[in-house]
């Protein structure tokens, strides 16, 4: 219970409250998602992300597309006759491809959201924590990566190795960590003063304990706020990547390869190709970032990147 | 500054590693170099000619000798020095990063206080929805929708370049050409500037010495010009220095849909050529950017803002 009170700054209750008292007026979570639910953009936020969500995972159990017998013959039709949003230039049907696109797209997203700000978690917290020479050597990794170019790194890594899901979720973790952790790390340089991280001390408490117990629970907030962030950022590097040349080929559809494919024969006028795909990844982000912002709100946390 | 000596020599290492991925590949960098007909004997004696067959800290400490000796290298592919191909491509990256930093921030910066002082009135909703739309988009999806724009459809525009001179004579040369890529650019990075203004400049807002001026009667002009405006400015010298890389490493993507051949373009070039010694080093060159411009940010901070002490 009082661990749960300090999650959220603005949250905590008055100290000399009864306990019963603090339960009914103060739980931190009914505070975050009142000021959530009061942002209008947030809630339209939240509605697309299930939107989408339904669209890619439903979608394809409602919506079937005719079966082409000739798939050459069947390219670059434009929306109607069986095909909803019309075909690509591989004869594939577009809505199909991007209900496909989206599981895969969302899948990237999440798995590399979650994955990148947990493990950015771990490390800064125990950076900020032990502090000294340790933090110092943990900083320096850190910056290192961060000076290393992204865009170069996968412009090369696209010549060496043949992109599949799991080395592209792998390879977007990894250069998606580091910003997490520094956030972390600064503010589990303030958490370690509290005295509530000086009263497990005095009753014995180790240090892993309070980094498990006491630290990673108290960032709750900027978590939260992080992993919002970082799938849509993942999404867009996603469809990024494509045109870097380290993307997945159509026969694995996300929304980064239909849209890539489209873009190529855009100047023969088949607009159609293009919107679908372009139109779900703004969605996407904008969905995102939208949710993000709130939270941030909600939870009055400040993500400074330096 | 000792710490910026010790991330510039783990970039150096670790690209140093990740590019020795090249010759795990097939005959890697002498296959490349050598063409596909090239007997295995040729290039066995050409690694051990380049060092290529020695340990992996013989051929960093020799890269790195001659690094710090200001040799850049030698471009296989190209076959010209690394120094002459950079001097050759640098006025592209510029021309067309340097003009679209200047220009995204000269639109974000007022935009940014505009929003901040009209904060959730009309005006401010439509200026967000335009920069966060701009923002979702893959860059490369920007710069193409322009080129159907006011290339294809219109014809305003040339759509690539096509002057292959080098040098900033051949830049400006042909200047119609680096305007839908400069534009292309300089609304990707208005999206990213102007969500950092206008939070900034609602936080200065609300700070005691706004009101402060207010209360001793300035008038609004003065408050947001004086007061708002310059400690928004913080802001921008911050972002300025974090985009000192991106002259190089954020014109990859409009220099390629765009064939500009400044020194991202010619870096994906290289690549697919395994040329080695050009990816080495200028990603190294970018890492010598991004630290130079974390420095540059944090001295002009604590000189612009007497609170900042390191």
């Amino acid at each position: 219970m009082a661990v749960v009170d300090q999650n959220v700054p603005g949250g905590a209750p008055e100290p000399d409250a009864e306990a019963g008292e603090v339960y009914a007026t103060g739980n931190p979570w009914v505070l975050v998602a009142r000021t959530f639910v009061q942002n209008r953009l947030a809630v339209v936020g939240l509605v697309l992300i299930v939107v989408l969500l339904l669209f890619s995972l439903i979608g394809p159990l409602i919506y079937h597309a005719p079966s082409a017998a000739d798939a050459l013959a069947s390219k670059d039709q434009g929306p109607g006759g069986g095909y909803l949003l019309g075909t690509d230039s591989n004869g594939s049907d577009i809505m199909t491809q991007l209900m496909k696109g989206g599981q895969s797209s969302l899948l990237v997203g999440f798995v590399v959201g979650i994955f990148s700000t947990v493990l950015g978690l771990v490390y800064g917290a125990i950076a900020g924590f032990f502090g000294k020479a340790l933090d110092n050597v943990m900083m320096r990794i850190i910056d290192i990566g961060l000076a290393i170019p992204v865009v170069f790194l996968f412009v090369f890594l696209a010549q060496v190795l043949k992109p599949n899901l799991l080395l592209l979720i792998g390879m977007l973790t990894a250069v998606s960590w580091l910003l997490p952790a520094r956030l972390v790390r600064g503010e589990s340089l303030s958490l370690r003063t509290r005295e509530y991280v000086q009263a497990v001390r005095g009753m014995g408490g180790g240090s892993w304990r309070i980094i498990a117990r006491h630290l990673i629970p108290n960032t709750i907030g900027t978590i939260t706020v992080t992993i919002t962030f970082q799938i849509a950022n993942a999404v867009l590097v996603l469809a990024i990547l494509q045109y870097l040349g380290f993307g997945l080929p159509p026969t694995t559809p996300t929304w980064g390869n239909t849209l890539f494919l489209a873009m190529q024969n855009f100047q023969d006028g088949y607009w159609w190709e293009v919107y679908p795909a372009l139109v779900l990844i703004v969605l996407t982000v904008l969905a995102f970032n939208f949710v993000g912002d709130a939270l941030q709100d909600a939870f009055d946390v400040r993500l400074q990147e330096r | 500054m000792g710490q910026a000596i010790i991330v510039l020599l783990g970039v150096t290492v670790i690209t140093f590693l990740l590019l020795d991925l090249l010759n795990t590949q097939g005959g890697g960098v002498a296959r490349q170099i050598l063409g596909s007909k090239a007997p295995q004997s040729q290039l066995i004696a050409w690694n051990h000619q380049n060092g290529f067959d020695k340990p992996f800290y013989v051929q960093f400490w020799k890269y790195l000798t001659r690094l710090l000796s200001g040799n850049l290298g030698y471009s296989y592919h190209y076959n010209q020095s690394v120094s002459s191909l950079l001097s050759d491509e640098l006025p592209r990256d510029i021309v067309l990063g340097g003009i679209s930093l200047i220009l995204s921030l000269a639109i974000a910066i007022p935009v940014g206080v505009a929003q901040a002082v009209k904060r959730n009135k009309p005006v401010d909703h439509g200026l967000t929805a335009v920069s966060f739309v701009l923002y979702s988009m893959p860059p490369y999806a920007v710069a193409i929708l322009l080129v159907q724009i006011f290339a294809i459809s219109t014809h305003v525009f040339p759509a690539t370049v096509t002057t292959s001179g080098n040098g900033w004579s051949a830049v400006f040369s042909d200047f119609s050409a680096q305007i839908l890529p400069i534009i292309s650019l300089t609304l990707v990075s208005y999206a990213y500037f102007s969500r950092y203004m206008r939070s900034s400049a609602i936080d200065t807002l609300a700070q005691d010495y706004i009101r402060t001026a207010r209360a001793k009667g300035l008038s609004e002009r003065m408050v947001l010009s004086r007061h708002l405006l310059r400690n928004s400015l913080l802001t921008v010298i911050t972002l300025v220095g974090l985009s000192l890389p991106v002259v190089i490493t954020g014109t990859v993507i409009t220099e390629s849909v765009f064939n500009d051949p400044g020194v991202g373009f010619t870096y994906v070039t290289a690549a697919q050529n395994y040329d080695y010694e050009y990816m080495l080093t200028v990603t190294v060159l970018v890492g010598v950017l991004t630290v130079l411009g974390n420095l540059l940010a944090d001295m002009a901070y604590a000189m612009l803002d007497p609170r900042i002490r390191y």
